[in-house]
């Protein structure tokens, strides 16, 4: 018991006693200082992000369903859309969902802590990013490029498009949401690296943590690092665009390729943000459900941190056009095609932890072979890419636009999906029967592939990114990926409706651990939901029983 | 050596898809997308046939992968589930395995990265020009600047042919394929085949995208920067290149048109256009109204 108060961050804390009644109501959910409570408000505004992202992206497919204007009258509204889609989908579905959702649920409750580190900042994290959405979408009814509103420079903001483009404020207004979700991010990331560096349970060393703990970790440090470096090269967009400096314009002495560097260097790593938390998730149901520990654990650890460090050093691979020098283009080349490695290990384990196995095949098992099958693709079409010469001619088509989806819509968001099928039970007490998380794989499986696939071909054929309408030779594979995205639409409407029958009409109680002896992480040990405070004893781990 | 092989195996995809999606209807077009395409436009220059050979080579490599994946992950499925393995074993580590699968990789990676350097080397290290001339960028227009030692002098504005502009030209008789949507531009930039090109990039407001798919040619036009490329036509025709770079409303609408001629024809174009071009920068000067092209 004494490593119990020693651990407790409340111990000295005079208030403290009121933290053992439940608080309900406004108070509950706007002042909550719980972590299970943050993470299911991030949870919440992540489905309400989706369900925005996705309506703009089913907008889009309907659009580009067949050439010519008949949803959008003109560019720039669709250029708009495009923008919200991906800012929306980055900083408002999956960054939440992933690690102020999923991270802040189940970070404290696997390596044994009561909370996080720092539960009122917690509160503070969640409601910048809230605030920040609400820039965001603010935005879209502010005056951008002349005679249109909002924000159409794309998610990236290239300056001076961004700048003289869109003299209205609109820009200002997406400029102050990245500041203000990336201060929760921030902070966010601080509360992760305490948490996890200071509150494990006795006995939980950093090498006995599951894999999403450690895929937490790395990530925390990447926000850490990365976020301040785009929170700078806004701020210089702003005063560009606001107070007469000239970072960006050459009127002035400015370059825009420094923009690019700048936001690229987070950029970068901002793509591993989304995906590190996605493997931490589908190493741990893999494991699960081959009831086999981990394969390589260690090298599985480390090979995210590999990919992090080195996720900092590629990042001018989206700079390939801009007019680098040779030199610069080998380095960055030589960079990227690195990462590869780690890459392939974290895959090749995934499947050595299958082998020898006992597997089931349940809703979150598929969703993680799943993942694991289009990440590859999208990672192969990554090395693709990587090739500066090659890269020339596929740069900004719709190559680019499907690797990245592969790798994000059907990587980080399967694993995000994953991981709700995987945790669900735990999180509100209640099973989903199994037949309808396979049903919902299996329309978004098809639906994301048939979507996404052909934009390959589109990149080859030369079609490029942010175009409302293209030529007439185009049009086949564009009626075919907007196809599979109705179908993948549909698969999310069905998803709403099984978690809304799991919840409210079945209630189909889960038991402590629904999942067997393969879940062996602490979360199971606990009640499901788990107690407003969990582990008021600290428990003990010993052994390599991460 | 190896090269050849995978441009054998890749031709040998290529054929399949071919086969799989033949339509006499599509008869190849170069210059510009066809319906159902699965492959990079056919290239005209050495850059792109380099860039083509070396993407063919990506992709065999990369399908290995993707398919050695897949059958891995479907033998675990099949062979490690419950009902046929119902005891999992403990086994966690296997050091051989483990240093196969990193060294294996970068084996492939170097092997990529070889022809991947002499080719981006090829690229960015310009021949000496016979041909120097300047592509700037605009919302949502380009401009073409001949120097004059050349025996140019003039600037050509290049936008794209509106819905009337092109039912009128189609009315006149031009055959809708040779005046595609989104494609077709007033007036063309004309170049002599064969000889050493480069381009100065360079825009006057946004960033844009100065992009030749069949050329395998592109650079972002970037305001306050020069940015060049070049390129060595075999084939004549009229290419055409989409902006890469988004910048507005008309992002999907300034097209880049290039005709690329015989040096006797671009030696009369080049007088044709002076007269033209010298004192009206706003005539419509479309090749095709010149008269027809010796082939």
């Amino acid at each position: 018991m004494a490593y119990g108060a020693a651990f407790n961050p409340h111990a000295e804390h005079p208030a403290s006693d009121s933290h053992a009644a439940h608080p309900t109501g406004l108070r509950r959910w706007l002042f909550s200082t719980n972590h299970k409570d943050i993470g299911t408000l991030y949870l919440g505004l992540a489905i309400v992000g989706m369900f925005i992202g996705g309506t703009f992206s089913i907008l889009m497919r309907i659009n580009l369903q067949s050439p010519g204007h008949h949803l959008f009258s003109d560019g720039q509204m669709y250029n708009v859309i495009v923008t919200g889609h991906g800012l929306i989908m980055i900083f408002f579905v999956i960054m939440p969902a992933l690690i102020g959702g999923l991270g802040n649920w189940f970070v404290p409750l696997m390596i044994g802590a009561p909370d996080m580190a720092f539960p009122r900042m917690n509160n503070l994290s969640f409601w910048f990013t809230a605030g920040g959405m609400c820039l965001l979408l603010l935005s879209t009814q502010m005056e951008g490029a002349p005679g249109a509103n909002g924000v159409g420079a794309g998610w990236t903001l290239y300056a001076p498009f961004s700048t003289l483009g869109h003299p209205g404020p609109a820009v200002d207004f997406g400029i102050l949401a990245l500041h203000t979700a990336g201060a929760g991010s921030i902070l966010g990331a601080i509360n992760f690296i305490t948490t996890i560096l200071n509150m494990r349970a006795p006995g939980m060393t950093l090498h006995r943590m599951p894999l999403f703990v450690w895929s937490e970790l790395v990530t925390a440090f990447l926000l850490l690092l990365a976020l301040p470096v785009l929170a700078g090269a806004i701020t210089m967009l702003l005063t560009d665009r606001n107070f007469g400096t000239t970072f960006y314009d050459p009127a002035g002495g400015g370059d825009p390729i420094l923009y690019q560097h700048l936001f690229w260097f987070f950029g970068h790593p901002e793509v591993y943000i989304m995906i590190l938390p996605a493997f931490g998730i589908v190493s741990q149901v893999i494991s699960t459900f081959s009831r086999k520990p981990i394969f390589g654990y260690l090298g599985m650890a480390y090979a995210m941190v590999s990919i992090g460090v080195i996720g900092f050093v590629v990042w001018a691979h989206h700079m390939f056009t801009a007019g680098l020098s040779l030199d610069t283009q080998r380095y960055f080349t030589a960079a990227t095609m690195v990462i590869a490695v780690p890459t392939g290990v974290k895959i090749f384990s995934w499947i050595a932890t299958m082998w020898g196995g006992s597997i089931r095949l349940t809703a979150p098992m598929l969703w993680a072979i799943g993942f694991l099958l289009l990440f590859t693709i999208g990672g192969v079409t990554g090395v693709v890419l990587a090739n500066a010469g090659v890269d020339h001619v596929l740069h900004n088509t719709y190559y680019v636009v499907a690797h990245f989806h592969y790798v994000l819509s059907l990587g980080a968001v399967f694993g995000i999906l994953c991981g709700w099928y995987y945790w669900f039970p735990k999180m509100t007490g209640y099973v989903i029967p199994d037949w309808m998380g396979k049903t919902h794989f299996w329309i978004a499986f098809i639906g994301s592939n048939v979507t996404f696939f052909p934009m390959h071909f589109l990149g080859l054929a030369g079609m490029p990114r942010h175009y409302f309408d293209y030529p007439d030779a185009y049009a086949d594979w564009h009626f075919i990926a907007s196809i599979g995205s109705y179908i993948f639409a549909a698969g999310m409407i069905f998803f709403v409706f099984v978690n809304l029958y799991a919840y409210f009409i079945r209630k189909e109680p889960a038991g402590n651990n629904p999942w067997g002896s393969g879940a062996t992480t602490l979360e199971w040990t606990l009640s499901s939901p788990p107690p407003f405070h969990q582990y008021e004893v600290l428990p003990r781990i010993t052994g390599g029983d991460h | 050596m190896s090269r050849k092989a995978w441009a054998g195996a890749s031709a040998a995809l290529s054929s399949l898809a071919a086969a799989v999606f033949a339509n006499p209807a599509f008869a190849e077009a170069i210059g510009q997308p066809h319906p159902w395409q699965m492959t990079l436009q056919p290239q005209v220059t050495d850059i792109g046939e380099r860039i083509n050979s070396l993407h063919n080579a990506l992709l065999v490599i990369i399908t290995v992968i993707t398919l050695f994946v897949l059958v891995l992950l479907l033998y675990v499925l099949f062979r490690f589930h419950e009902a046929r393995n119902p005891v999992p074993s403990r086994t966690t580590h296997h050091t051989f395995l483990e240093i196969i699968w990193t060294i294996v990789p970068v084996m492939i990676l170097v092997g990529i990265a070889i022809p991947s350097f002499s080719l981006l080397r090829y690229k960015l290290v310009p021949p000496p020009a016979d041909i120097v001339m300047k592509a700037t960028g605009s919302q949502w227009l380009w401009t073409y600047d001949y120097p004059k030692d050349q025996g140019g002098g003039f600037t050509i504005v290049s936008k794209m042919l509106d819905e009337k502009e092109r039912a009128d030209l189609i009315a006149k008789g031009t055959s809708p394929e040779d005046a595609p949507r989104l494609l077709a531009v007033d007036n063309e930039a004309v170049l002599p085949v064969g000889k050493i090109i480069k381009v100065e990039v360079t825009s006057t407001d946004v960033i844009h995208g100065f992009n030749l798919p069949a050329f395998g040619v592109k650079v972002n036009a970037i305001p306050g920067r020069n940015n060049e490329v070049w390129f060595q036509v075999d084939k004549e025709g009229l290419y055409y290149g989409q902006c890469t770079q988004i910048c507005g409303d008309q992002h999907s609408e300034m097209p880049l048109a290039f005709h690329i001629v015989s040096p006797e024809r671009y030696a009369e174009w080049l007088k044709e256009a002076k007269a033209k071009f010298a004192s009206n920068g706003t005539s419509l000067a479309r090749l095709a109204d010149a008269g027809p092209l010796a082939p």
